[in-house]
């Protein structure tokens, strides 16, 4: 196998590893959210790329095509990309919700925030 | 076909249908009595599926009749059977108990999406379980998941909503890992179904694709079930959701979590070779004895009651995966056994961590000073379950922890006889902190306590302590069917 055949892993792997740098180096809320993103989409390419076959059909029978790619990775997909919106709505909901209770989305400063409370319940 | 026939998928389909259920009925009472009764109904068929597989064997079901390794297939056997009798019976306590607590807990508008978000999360626990399916586990995993954010953000303080992010986060990389391994393994075998899936991989055994996929699933379901070191999100969790969260979750979900490794461990890879091509079981021991020990001493210095018994829970499922590591049939029991144990207890302290907090306004060990004298039966509760974490004979955790010891002899490896019972006295320590504040201390004066605990919340509670004795006192059901199912893992049957 050529760098060529393995094209779509190299860029799976990519995205994967930029995904979850963001999540882990930002302090942003949001912006982990979209790491988050990132780091969902590339799992998507991982089960979509292997089932497609180059010159390869949809699966339906007919004497024309003898060559199908297989559908079921995508139906699966199809449920993860439903998994991913509904956590990307919620997560988003949340930071909202974050932003009310704290007025900012930067996580330092809301766990300073957290800190300073800490030490006032002790005092007093 | 009978009804009885469709029970495995009625187990899921009951709860499933009760959360829209709740939503269209919004106000009022009727939300909580279908809830109610959509949980009741739900133990009422895991103790149905229970005594078939007791008296049957294994019974698998074809969803929409295509039959696997095609179609989706729920399966149940003896593991499964138990799981979603714990799973089902805690939710049946829950529930109850926490209409109560959410009043004080929750702002009432919100009552009815609670008991959407709870039984979502119970259908969601349940499919975890009973499931055949490799992609329907991360399906119903997100389910459930979703549903605890969203369960956790619902607690009172801000910082619940930081809470339920970072678990947000931590959680969605660990089922997005999940996935990453469902699929190289599906590539590898191209299947889906678990006992299929199973017997292809003899093929490729040790292919570098299928190692990672093994890597891959132990560090995701790791994520989820909160292995020390990937623990950082369970105690703001268990902190700051509302009690009769905190509750449910520590007696449920972590639980689910090790269930699925232990599923993939033994059933898919297959015992012998999990632990053949890489060093599995000096990893996962490693990992067990550091969390045991590492959080039984940071549960040692908390100063909310809360806070402390979340790290007590990352101790525990550091026995929990201690058990799995030593891959003999007695080790097996004592993870499973201790899943179950462990659950009842853990639940019945956070429910009565839940009353203690609404009568004394918080659940520092500064505020409940004297909780003996105000409160004598609630404190009498959590001795008794804390006995129970230490292992003290006549309780539930002794079992657990005499069949980990015994697993731990029979191989011969006295230090970690020795580990084992040093870490017990870790939990001493902690459960002392409690006993001091509790019991030698006086009533703080400027505080009111004068509220009284509603009977729903103290029956729940009172049912899951005396749970939590009489399965230290009578085994037959807990290790009846652990070390059964133990012995058919072991056997690379399901």
């Amino acid at each position: 196998m050529t760098i060529g055949g393995h094209f779509t892993y190299f860029i799976t792997i990519f995205l994967m590893i930029a995904g979850l740098f963001i999540v882990i180096a930002r302090g942003n809320l949001i912006k982990k959210l979209v790491g988050l993103g990132i780091f969902q989409t590339s799992v998507y390419l991982l089960y979509l790329a292997p089932a497609k076959l180059v010159g390869g059909t949809a699966p339906i029978l007919s004497p024309a095509f003898t060559i199908y790619s297989n559908p079921l990775p995508h139906v699966l997909i199809l449920t993860a990309i439903v998994v991913g919106v509904a956590t990307l709505a919620l997560g988003l909901a949340l930071v909202v919700r974050i932003r009310e209770g704290y007025d900012t989305i930067e996580e330092d400063e809301i766990l300073a925030l957290d800190a300073a409370r800490d030490r006032e319940a002790q005092a007093s | 076909m009978t009804l009885s026939a469709h029970l495995p998928a009625l187990q899921v389909v009951v709860p499933l249908v009760a959360a829209p259920l709740t939503v269209l009925l919004r106000g009022g009472r009727l939300p909580y009595l279908v809830a109610l009764t959509s949980s009741w109904i739900a133990l009422v068929i895991a103790v149905l599926l229970w005594r078939q597989v007791d008296s049957g064997g294994t019974l698998s079901y074809a969803m929409g009749s295509w039959p696997p390794p095609w179609g989706i297939e729920y399966r149940v056997d003896r593991l499964t059977a138990f799981l979603l009798v714990l799973v089902s019976a805690i939710a049946a306590l829950v529930l109850p108990y926490s209409r109560a607590s959410i009043e004080r807990e929750v702002p009432r508008p919100q009552h009815y999406l609670f008991y959407t978000m709870f039984v979502l999360c119970l259908a969601g626990l349940l499919g975890i379980s009973i499931t055949g399916d490799a992609f329907n586990i991360f399906v119903f995993l997100e389910v459930s998941s979703l549903s605890t954010y969203v369960l956790i953000a619902l607690g009172r303080d801000r910082r619940a909503l930081m809470a339920a992010y970072q678990y947000l986060i931590m959680g969605t990389i660990g089922a997005t890992f999940i996935v990453i391994g469902i699929g190289l393994l599906y590539l590898m075998t191209g299947t889906l179904n678990l006992a299929d899936m199973g017997q292809r991989l003899a093929e490729v055994q040790g292919t570098r694709p299928v190692l990672a996929a093994l890597a891959f699933l132990t560090v995701g379901i790791s994520l989820k079930l909160a292995l020390f070191p990937l623990h950082q999100w369970l105690p703001d969790a268990y902190t700051h959701a509302p009690s009769a969260v905190s509750s449910f979750l520590a007696a449920t979900a972590t639980k689910v979590a090790v269930y699925v490794l232990i599923r993939f461990y033994f059933s898919v890879f297959g015992a012998s070779q999990v632990f053949a091509h890489l060093p599995m079981q000096e990893m996962m021991l490693l990992l067990a004895l550091a969390g045991m020990f590492a959080a039984s001493t940071i549960a040692i210095f908390q100063s909310d009651l809360k806070r402390l018994f979340a790290y007590s829970s990352v101790a525990q499922i550091g026995y929990i995966i201690l058990g799995l590591s030593f891959n003999s049939i007695n080790g097996l029991t004592a993870t499973i056994v201790h899943l179950f144990n462990h659950g009842v207890t853990k639940g019945a302290i956070f429910m009565l961590l839940g009353a203690v907090a609404m009568v004394m306004g918080g659940s520092t060990l500064a505020r409940i000073q004297g909780l003996g004298k105000r409160m004598p039966l609630v404190s009498i509760g959590i001795v008794i379950c804390g006995l129970s974490l230490i292992g003290v004979p006549g309780t539930a955790g002794f079992i657990s922890k005499w069949y980990l010891l015994l697993a731990a002899i029979e191989q011969g490896q006295w230090w970690l006889v020795f580990l084992i019972l040093l870490s017990s006295l870790l939990a001493v320590i902690y459960v002392w902190r409690f006993v001091e504040a509790a019991y030698f201390r006086e009533p703080r004066q400027d505080i009111d306590a004068t509220a009284a605990v509603p009977w729903s919340m103290g029956v729940p509670a009172a049912l899951l302590v005396a749970a939590t004795v009489y399965f230290g006192l009578d085994t037959s059901f807990t290790i009846g069917s652990a070390s059964q199912a133990a012995a058919a893992l072991q056997g690379g049957l399901r």
